[in-house]
């Protein structure tokens, strides 16, 4: 039997640039996770310090890291949509 | 500890059953084909598939197993916080879209759409099947971590409770139901953990944590001017401390020594003739009491007693500059009897917020104890997006757009939840509610000291967690022996109604085997096991996922070939590592590496790429 999508796709044109954006991103937000673990491996008493409001650098940066997957998901979303509006107009 | 029965827990839990199984019979009705049953048809609303998706993903790993691990162990706990939604970040940016494109019902479709291999076919198959059952062992020991406290029974009871009202969820009506059970207990998880929050914040901080409902018990501490009416015995020099018995009207207790000081241990020992004490007495006779507080208090540089009403920045800014009564769990033995004693220990505030009392990176950390953090949260960041039971989600839903705006919801639904962790955890740490022998219990019990209607609600819910997970494992299970398997690899060519049979005969298979792994591995942290669920799943997985999608040179033989070595290599460094020796061996382990993910990660990917350029004739002759 087939063993395509459970529901017909059509043809998506913003596929390639979806996916670049999408790597490009994804890159971003390693780096930033790359820096929190380098961090705690290099140096975790530099955790300790006190960065942001009363908060130490542990607590601001993993918070941090949750707030931005939230925020560049959001960024991610509104470019996809605007390059399927504008590439996917004939279907 | 001993539990009392909470017959409004049980009510609500009743409740909550009765409404699932309704949902299921209602839903049951109505699906008669295989899409319905594997992927509900792909109708379902973005919105309620980013709701479900959180409650598929916050599963008693994240409840119960990430918020006794901060209790216990602080930050290191949160790591998996930060590690978990971390990886949702692949799943958003990488897979959610190629996915939603390339399957119809499996893991195994989308990895095999444009091979059509039975070498795929059988791997990815097993590979969906091994991972799902990593993460089912950790699921069916919360259950029946619950079930304790929450039904008075026994775990192994609660264990076969949740395996059985699971596989009638499945198997009447697969995932469409699924979705529905998902949803409603994601959304009342967060709700009420929310809500729980609150009432931490509310409640403030203070040295001699009493609640309405639940008196604190202070430890003793004698000397030798007072010794309040006990009589040393014995003493014992363990590897961490010195130990003293002693005795008061017959019955025996363990202190710890600390400078001329005899702080009371809590203790549980294995009698010779195989019982157990606990503090020296029975267990209905409720001695081993419940801690874990603060020691000293600073609020605004002062010393104070209580702190009042605190916001979230205060809550973890007076934590910080103040003292932990933590317990650490030292083993001994006492002639013939085992004792564990739990030790109270002192530990600054600041080093509960940073990484460092679990996992060694700094003080007497070793270059593989540097590894092992590394290599966890690898598996944390890649695991996610590797997850079999996560991915046919994305099968769910009408369109690549839905599919990316309902990862978008679970972001920000899973992510606002793993804040949470670190104040439900925290709060339960210095709030005296701690059971020093099930860490997974802290979530619950925190909410049983602000009554008995909040605990009532959150233990049915965090039921509901696991029915939620283990309903998602066990679709995605049947899907890989029903659909994959039997249907595709060996070519049975079943009809739909015949899918959907083979599906839940599957469903009932798997559970089965779920409720027996649970009961073997009792007392194990469900968010520590849930790590190797992941670093099984990103080492098997994700190298064939990634590398199908963006190299294209990417070749049927090789995803086989690094799904076996990823299988393969995760596995066996779990099965030699530490802590499965010292669960089932009483020994160290061939070696010292916990989670395999950098090495297992690193040999699939590797495996993939070597063996595609191989094998690069079988693509050219696809072509021509």
């Amino acid at each position: 039997m087939d063993h395509g999508p459970a529901v017909k796709l059509g043809v998506d044109h913003a596929a390639k640039r979806k996916t670049r954006l999408g790597i490009w991103m994804f890159v971003l937000y390693l780096i930033v996770y790359a820096v929190f673990v380098a961090i705690g491996v290099a140096n975790y008493e530099a955790m300790s310090n006190i960065v942001f409001l009363e908060l130490n650098l542990a607590v601001t940066y993993g918070f941090g890291l949750i707030v931005l997957a939230i925020i560049l998901g959001l960024i991610y979303n509104w470019r996809c949509t605007r390059i399927e509006n504008e590439m996917n107009k004939e279907d | 500890m001993i539990y009392g029965v909470s017959y409004l827990a049980i009510a609500l839990f009743v409740l909550f059953v009765l409404i699932v199984l309704g949902l299921s019979f209602y839903f049951g009705s109505k699906t008669k084909s295989a899409s319905g049953y594997y992927a509900a048809g792909g109708t379902i609303h973005w919105a309620v598939n980013g709701i479900a998706f959180a409650g598929d993903y916050l599963s008693a790993a994240s409840f119960l197993g990430i918020c006794g691990m901060i209790a216990f162990v602080g930050y290191d706990g949160f790591l998996y916080s930060i590690g978990y939604l971390a990886g949702w970040v692949v799943a958003l940016f990488l897979v959610a879209e190629p996915m939603k494109r390339l399957g119809k019902y499996t893991f195994t479709d989308a990895l095999d759409s444009k091979f059509n291999s039975k070498a795929i076919q059988l791997t990815a198959a097993i590979s969906t099947l091994i991972v799902s059952i990593f993460y089912l062992i950790p699921q069916m020991v919360g259950a029946g971590t619950l079930v304790e406290p929450l039904l008075g029974l026994d775990h192994w009871v609660g264990v076969v409770i949740v395996g059985a009202v699971v596989i009638f969820i499945v198997a009447t009506a697969g995932m469409t139901s699924t979705t529905y059970v998902q949803f409603i207990k994601g959304g009342l998880l967060i709700i009420f953990s929310t809500l729980l929050t609150i009432y931490i914040l509310n409640n403030g901080l203070d040295l001699n944590p009493d609640h309405k409902n639940q008196e604190y018990i202070q430890p003793m501490t004698l000397t030798d001017n007072d010794m309040q009416g006990f009589t040393q015995v014995s003493t014992v020099e363990a590897k961490e401390a010195s130990f003293v018995k002693m005795e008061k009207e017959g019955i025996y207790r363990w202190f710890s020594v600390n400078g001329d000081k005899y702080e009371e241990a809590l203790t549980v020992t294995k009698t010779a003739d195989g019982g157990r004490l606990f503090n020296g007495e029975a267990k209905e006779e409720g001695k081993f009491y419940q801690v874990g507080t603060l020691d000293k208090i600073i609020q605004d540089g002062k010393e104070v007693e209580s702190t009042g009403k605190v916001g979230p920045v205060e809550f973890l800014s007076v934590i910080n500059s103040s003292d932990m009564a933590r317990y650490i769990k030292v083993l001994f033995d006492d002639g013939d009897n085992k004792v564990t004693a739990y030790m109270k220990t002192v530990t600054p505030g600041k080093e509960m917020l940073i990484p460092g009392l679990k996992f060694k990176i700094g003080k007497g950390a070793t270059p593989l104890s540097k590894l092992n953090f590394i290599s966890l949260m690898l598996a944390l960041f890649l695991g996610t997006a590797s997850l079999p039971h996560i991915l046919i989600r994305y099968y769910t839903v009408p369109s690549q757009r839905d599919a990316r705006k309902s990862t978008i919801v679970a972001i920000a639904a899973i992510g606002f939840f793993y804040v949470l962790t670190m104040f439900m955890g925290l709060g339960a740490a210095s709030n005296g509610v701690l059971n020093m022998e099930d860490g997974n219990m802290s979530a619950p019990l925190m909410a049983k000291a602000f009554g008995v209607g909040l605990f009532a609600i959150i233990s049915a819910i965090a039921f509901a967690t696991i029915l939620g997970t283990v309903s998602g494992l066990i679709v995605a299970s049947s899907g890989a022996i029903a659909h994959d398997l039997v249907d595709r690899y060996m070519g049975k060519q079943l009809s739909d109604k015949a899918k959907v049979r083979a599906g839940k005969i599957a469903a009932a298979c798997v559970g089965v085997v779920a409720i027996v792994l649970g009961i073997i591995f009792k007392g194990m942290n469900v968010s520590f096991l849930v790590g190797w669920a992941f670093a099984v799943a990103a080492s098997a997985n994700l190298p064939a996922i990634l590398m199908l999608l963006f190299w294209k040179k990417t070749t049927a033989k090789g995803i086989a070939a690094s799904i076996i070595v990823g299988i393969i290599s995760a596995i066996g460094i779990i099965m030699t590592g530490p802590s499965i020796s010292k669960q089932f061996f009483r020994s160290e382990g061939l070696h010292g590496l916990d989670s395999p993910a950098i090495i297992s990660f690193t040999l699939a990917l590797l495996t993939l790429v070597v063996v595609s350029l191989l094998t690069q004739k079988d693509n050219a002759n696809k072509k021509a």
